[in-house]
C-alpha cells in the first residue's frame, strides 16, 4: 500500500527545506540587524534635531502619527478633511535596505512550498492523510506555521518575525527528524478517515498557532524589557513597539485557543467512538486538558487588570511548554491509548 | 541647648492596641462577604485554573486505578516503598481525589459567583441606552475629524444613518443635541456567559454519566451468540445510581473478525494492526435480528447503547480424547494476547477426566525460537501457528476457590512427566496432535478468533455533547466580536458668510484591545462625509472645497 519512491521524494523535500529554512534564518537575522542598527542611528539623529529646534516645531503634529491607508482613504472622498492634510509618515526610515529581509522571506516561501509539497508527498506515498505518527504531526504542524507566517507577511511588514518564526519551525522540523517515523499504514484506533483528518488537523493547526503565538509573547518580552531599562538596542530596535507585540500575541491566541477547544472536543467525539468514551483520563488527554486550562489561565490573566502583560505573556509560554512536553515526554515516555508515536522503544 | 535634648518621642493619638479602635470592622457576614469576593475575583480563578492544570499533572505520570488496575498493580510490585505512600495522597485515584474535586469545585463555585452577577449586569446593559459622549473626545485612544459642508443637524442626522448602517445601537436623540453614541459588540458579553454556562452544562452532563452510566466487557468467539444480562458479562461496573436493571436485553452472535497487520513496512511500524473489521448478528427482543458491520471505529449500536470493539484474540480449537478415543473435551479456548504480537496466554481445564487434567502454556501465531526468551511469536498473523502447553493432572478445583479461566491453579495438582522424569512438553500446529504418557491425546484442530466487546450506557453523552458545542459558539462570539462605542460630536461652524459648514469629530472606545478601532473610526467619518455630499449640491461643495483647502 505504501509507495517507497513517493516517501523518498517527500524525505528529501523535507530536508533541502530544512537547508533552505537554516538561509531564510540568517537572511532574516542580518535583516533585523541592519533595520535595528538603521532604526537606532535615524533615532539618534532625530533626538539631536529635536534639541536643535525646540519642542514647538514638533509640537504641531499630533502624538499618534497617521498611517498610509488612512490618508489615501480618505483622499477618496469628495470632501475635504484634516486628516488627508496631515503628511504620511514612514514606518522606516528611508535609507534602510529591506534586502536581507525580502530574501528572508522569498526562501521561505521556498521552503514553505517544500514543506508543504513533502508533506502531501508523504500523503500520496501511504494514500492516507498523513496525521498517523509523530513525525507527520511534525511535519503538518510545520506547514501550518510557515503558511500562516508567509500569508500574513504578504498582507502586512512581518519581516522583523521571521526568525522567532523560522528558528521554532527549524526546531519541529528536526524534532520530527530525530522521531522520524518509516511511511506506512495506520493502526485501526487511528483509521477513521473523518475524525483523523479533522481532529489532527485541527490540533496540527492550533499548534502552529500557538508556536506564532509564543514566538510574538517572546519578541515582547525581550523587547519589553530593553523599553523597561530604555536600552533598545541593536535588533531590538528592528522590532516594533512592545504593545504593538503583545497586542499580536494575544490577537495570534484568541485563534489559537478555540483551535484547541475543537480539537479537544472533535477529540472526545472521536474517543466516544473508537475506545467507547469519550473522556477517561488517558495520559494525552489529560495534557490536552491541561493545555486548554493554560492556556485559559492566559486569556483570563490578559483580561485581569491585577495581573501585567508580561505575566499574562508568561502564562502563555507556560502553555507552550506543555505543548512540548506533550508532543515529546507524553509521546515518548507514557504509555497511553495514544501511544501510536511510530518510534521503536 | 537644643542639641543635647533627646529628641521627644511622639506618641500617636489614636491607641496602639487596634483592636480598641472603633471604626468599620468585619462582622462575620463582612468576612463571609470579602471570602466570597476573594472566590469569585478573575485573580483567584487564574491560580485556580493553573492549580488545576497543575493537579491533573500527576495523573498522567502515575497509572490511574480507573484507566488501568493492573498498571497499578504493576507499579506496587515495582516500587514496594513508594506504592502506598503514593497511594496515601490518591495519586492512583487523581481523578476522584478530594483535593482534585476541591479545586474544580471552587472554580465552579467562582464561576457561577462571577457569572450570574455579570448575567444581571448584561441584562441591563441590553435594555439600556448608550451613554452620553464625552465632552472632550481627544481622550480617546481612536480618533478622526472631518468638516462637512452642511449645518449641524444634518451632520447629525447623517452620523446617525452612517452609525445605523454600520449596525450600532444609537442613543435616542435628544433635541438640541449635538453628538450621538453608538454601540455595539452586545454579543460577545452573550458569548462569553453563553460559553461558561455551557462550561458548567459540560461538567454536569459528564457528572451524570459518571452518575447514572454503567458498561460491561464479555469476549466472544467467532460463531458464539450471547445474551446480555448481568449475569453474562466477563466483567460489569455500575456507576453508583445505575443497577442491574438498567441493562436491556439483546443477543449478539459473533459472525465473523477479520483482522490484518502490518506485514510490509520494516522497524516499528512492522506488526501494527492494520484492520479489524467484524460481523454481527443483533437482536432485540420483537424485533428483527439484524446484521451489522463493525470495526473498531465503528460500534454495534444496540438499543440506543453502543457495543464497541477493544480487543481481540486467538481461540484455538483443541480436542482431547481418552486412550480409547472417546472426546473429553472438544472447544475453542479463549487465549489472552500479551504483547504485540500476540504470544498468548492460556489454559484448558478437563474435568470430564479423573483425575482432572489441566494444560496451560502459549499459543503463539508465527513461531519464533529466539536463542534468549525462547519460544516467542514474530508477527502477530497466523504465519506459522503453534500452541505450546505442559500438563498437570490432580484437582483442578481446589476448595472450590474461584480462579481466572485462563490459569489453572496447581496446589493440588502434579505435573505430568515423560519417562525420563522431563516435564511434558508439547509443541503442536494445527492439525496435529500430541500423545500424553497414559494415551490421552490433545489435538490441535484449528484457529478461530474472539472479540473483546464492551458494552456501555452513558446517559451523559449527548447533553455532554450538545454543551461542548455550545461553547464553541459562546467562544467565537466572546472571541471573535468586538465591543465598541463610537461617539460623534458635531461642531458647526460659519467660515464664511452665507455658507455652512460642520466639524465632525469621530472617536472610538474600545474595550480590551482593539487594534482595528481606527480603521472603524475612519470609516464612520468617511461614511458620514459620503452621506453629507451626496446630499449637497455638487457645485457649493466644489465651491466650498476651494474655501476650506
Amino acid at each position: 500500500m505504501t509507495d517507497p519512491q513517493l516517501a523518498l521524494a517527500s524525505d528529501i523535500a523535507i530536508w533541502a527545506s530544512l537547508a533552505v529554512l537554516a538561509l531564510a534564518l540568517i537572511s532574516f537575522s542580518a535583516h533585523l540587524a541592519v533595520t535595528g542598527a538603521a532604526r537606532e542611528r535615524h533615532d539618534k539623529v532625530k533626538a539631536r534635531e529635536k534639541v536643535r529646534v525646540g519642542v514647538g516645531a514638533d509640537g504641531e503634529q499630533p502624538a499618534d502619527t497617521v498611517d498610509d491607508d488612512r490618508a489615501t482613504g480618505l483622499t477618496d472622498s469628495t470632501t475635504p478633511t484634516t486628516a488627508a492634510v496631515e503628511p504620511p509618515t514612514v514606518s522606516h526610515p528611508a535609507e534602510v535596505t529591506r534586502r536581507w529581509g525580502v530574501i528572508g522571506l522569498q526562501l521561505t516561501w521556498l521552503a514553505t512550498f517544500g514543506v508543504v509539497g513533502g508533506t502531501i508527498l508523504r500523503g500520496l506515498s501511504v494514500q492516507r492523510w498523513p496525521l498517523g505518527n509523530m513525525y507527520e504531526f511534525a511535519i503538518v504542524a510545520a506547514s501550518f506555521a510557515l503558511i500562516v507566517f508567509s500569508t500574513w507577511s504578504l498582507k502586512r511588514d512581518r519581516l522583523w518575525l521571521g526568525p522567532f518564526v523560522v528558528l521554532p519551525v527549524m526546531a519541529v522540523l528536526g524534532a520530527g527528524k530525530i522521531w522520524y517515523t518509516e511511511a506506512s499504514q495506520l493502526m485501526p484506533a487511528l483509521d477513521n478517515t473523518m475524525w483523523l483528518s479533522i481532529h489532527v488537523t485541527l490540533a496540527t493547526l492550533s499548534v502552529a498557532l500557538f508556536i506564532i503565538g509564543a514566538a510574538l509573547g517572546v519578541a515582547f518580552l525581550l523587547r519589553d524589557s530593553a523599553e523597561k531599562r530604555s536600552r533598545i538596542r541593536g535588533w531590538l530596535a528592528g522590532l516594533p513597539e512592545g504593545d504593538k507585540l503583545e497586542t499580536m500575541t494575544y490577537g495570534v491566541h484568541i485563534f489559537a485557543f478555540p483551535l484547541w477547544t475543537f480539537t479537544l472536543i472533535t477529540g472526545a467525539i472521536w474517543a466516544e467512538v473508537a475506545w467507547g468514551r469519550y473522556w477517561g483520563w488517558d495520559p494525552k488527554e489529560i495534557w490536552t486538558f491541561i493545555i486548554w486550562v493554560v492556556y485559559a489561565a492566559y486569556l483570563h490573566s490578559r483580561a485581569t487588570s491585577g495581573w501585567t502583560k508580561r505575566h499574562a505573556t508568561y502564562v502563555a509560554l507556560l502553555g507552550m511548554l506543555c505543548i512540548i512536553l506533550n508532543y515529546t515526554v507524553v509521546n515518548l515516555l507514557i504509555t497511553g491509548l495514544h501511544s501510536y508515536s511510530g518510534v521503536s522503544t | 541647648m537644643a542639641s543635647t535634648r533627646t529628641p521627644e518621642r511622639i506618641e500617636p493619638s489614636y491607641p496602639k492596641d487596634r483592636t480598641t479602635l472603633g471604626g468599620p470592622r468585619l462582622g462575620p457576614a463582612g468576612w463571609a462577604r470579602w471570602a466570597w469576593r476573594q472566590l469569585t475575583s478573575m485573580r483567584t480563578a487564574i491560580y485556580l485554573l493553573l492549580l488545576l492544570a497543575a493537579a491533573a499533572f500527576p495523573g498522567s505520570i502515575f497509572p490511574q486505578r480507573s484507566v488501568d488496575p493492573v498498571q497499578v498493580r504493576t507499579f506496587f510490585e515495582n516500587n514496594p516503598d513508594l506504592g502506598p505512600w503514593l497511594d496515601r495522597v490518591l495519586l492512583f485515584d487523581v481523578f476522584s481525589s478530594p483535593w482534585f474535586a476541591s479545586i474544580y469545585l471552587l472554580l465552579m463555585i467562582s464561576l457561577v459567583g462571577c457569572i450570574i452577577p455579570r448575567m444581571r449586569q448584561h441584562w441591563r446593559s441590553i435594555r439600556a441606552q448608550p451613554p452620553p459622549a464625552p465632552q472632550r473626545l481627544t481622550r480617546l485612544p481612536a480618533r478622526a475629524d472631518g468638516t462637512v459642508a452642511t449645518d449641524g443637524r444634518e451632520a447629525l442626522a447623517a452620523a446617525r444613518e452612517a452609525l445605523k448602517a454600520k449596525g450600532y445601537r444609537l442613543r435616542d436623540a435628544e433635541d438640541g443635541d449635538l453628538w450621538v453614541t453608538g454601540e455595539k459588540g452586545y454579543l460577545k458579553e452573550t458569548g462569553n456567559l453563553l460559553f461558561h454556562l455551557a462550561l458548567l452544562g459540560v461538567i454536569v452532563a459528564f457528572a451524570a454519566g459518571n452518575l447514572f452510566g454503567w458498561r460491561g466487557e464479555i469476549i466472544i468467539q467467532e460463531g458464539q451468540s450471547w445474551t446480555a444480562t448481568a449475569g453474562t458479562f466477563d466483567t460489569l461496573n455500575f456507576s453508583p445510581l445505575a443497577d442491574e436493571g438498567d441493562i436491556p436485553t439483546f443477543t449478539v452472535e459473533l459472525n465473523k473478525l477479520d483482522v490484518a497487520f502490518e506485514s510490509q513496512a520494516d522497524g516499528a511500524q512492522f506488526g501494527q494492526p492494520r484492520r479489524f473489521d467484524g460481523l454481527a448478528t443483533v437482536e432485540v427482543p420483537g424485533q428483527e435480528p439484524e446484521q451489522q458491520e463493525f470495526a473498531v471505529n465503528h460500534p454495534i449500536s444496540v438499543a440506543g447503547d453502543s457495543i464497541f470493539l477493544l480487543g481481540n484474540g486467538y481461540a484455538p480449537i483443541v480436542t482431547i480424547r481418552d486412550p480409547d478415543g472417546e472426546v473429553l473435551y472438544s472447544d475453542a479456548v479463549t487465549f489472552l494476547p500479551q504483547d504485540n504480537n500476540y504470544a498468548s496466554e492460556g489454559a484448558i481445564k478437563v474435568t470430564a477426566r479423573d483425575p482432572g487434567l489441566g494444560l496451560v502454556g502459549g499459543f503463539l501465531p508465527t513461531l519464533r525460537i529466539d536463542p534468549e526468551l525462547g519460544m516467542t511469536s514474530s508477527f502477530p498473523g497466523l504465519v506459522d501457528p503453534v500452541l505450546a502447553l505442559t500438563a498437570f493432572e490432580g484437582n483442578l478445583f481446589p476448595d472450590g476457590r474461584p480462579q481466572s479461566v485462563f490459569n489453572i491453579d496447581t496446589d493440588q495438582m502434579t505435573q505430568l512427566t515423560d519417562e525420563e522424569g522431563n516435564p511434558v512438553a508439547m509443541l503442536i500446529r494445527p492439525g496435529e496432535y500430541f500423545e500424553l504418557p497414559d494415551g490421552t491425546t490433545v489435538e490441535f484442530d484449528g484457529i478461530i478468533r474472539w472479540a473483546g466487546l464492551l458494552a456501555r450506557h452513558d446517559p451523559g453523552r449527548m447533553p455532554a455533547l450538545g454543551f461542548a458545542i455550545a461553547t464553541t459558539v459562546g467562544l467565537a462570539l466572546m472571541l471573535g466580536i468586538k465591543r465598541r462605542r463610537i461617539y460623534v460630536r458635531i461642531e458647526p461652524t460659519t467660515p464664511t458668510t452665507g455658507s455652512v459648514q460642520a466639524v465632525v469629530r469621530v472617536a472610538g472606545q474600545p474595550k480590551g484591545s482593539d487594534p482595528g478601532l481606527q480603521t472603524i473610526v475612519d470609516d464612520v467619518l468617511l461614511r458620514i462625509t459620503r452621506i453629507t455630499g451626496d446630499r449637497t449640491t455638487t457645485p457649493e461643495t466644489h465651491h466650498r472645497d476651494k474655501d476650506t483647502v
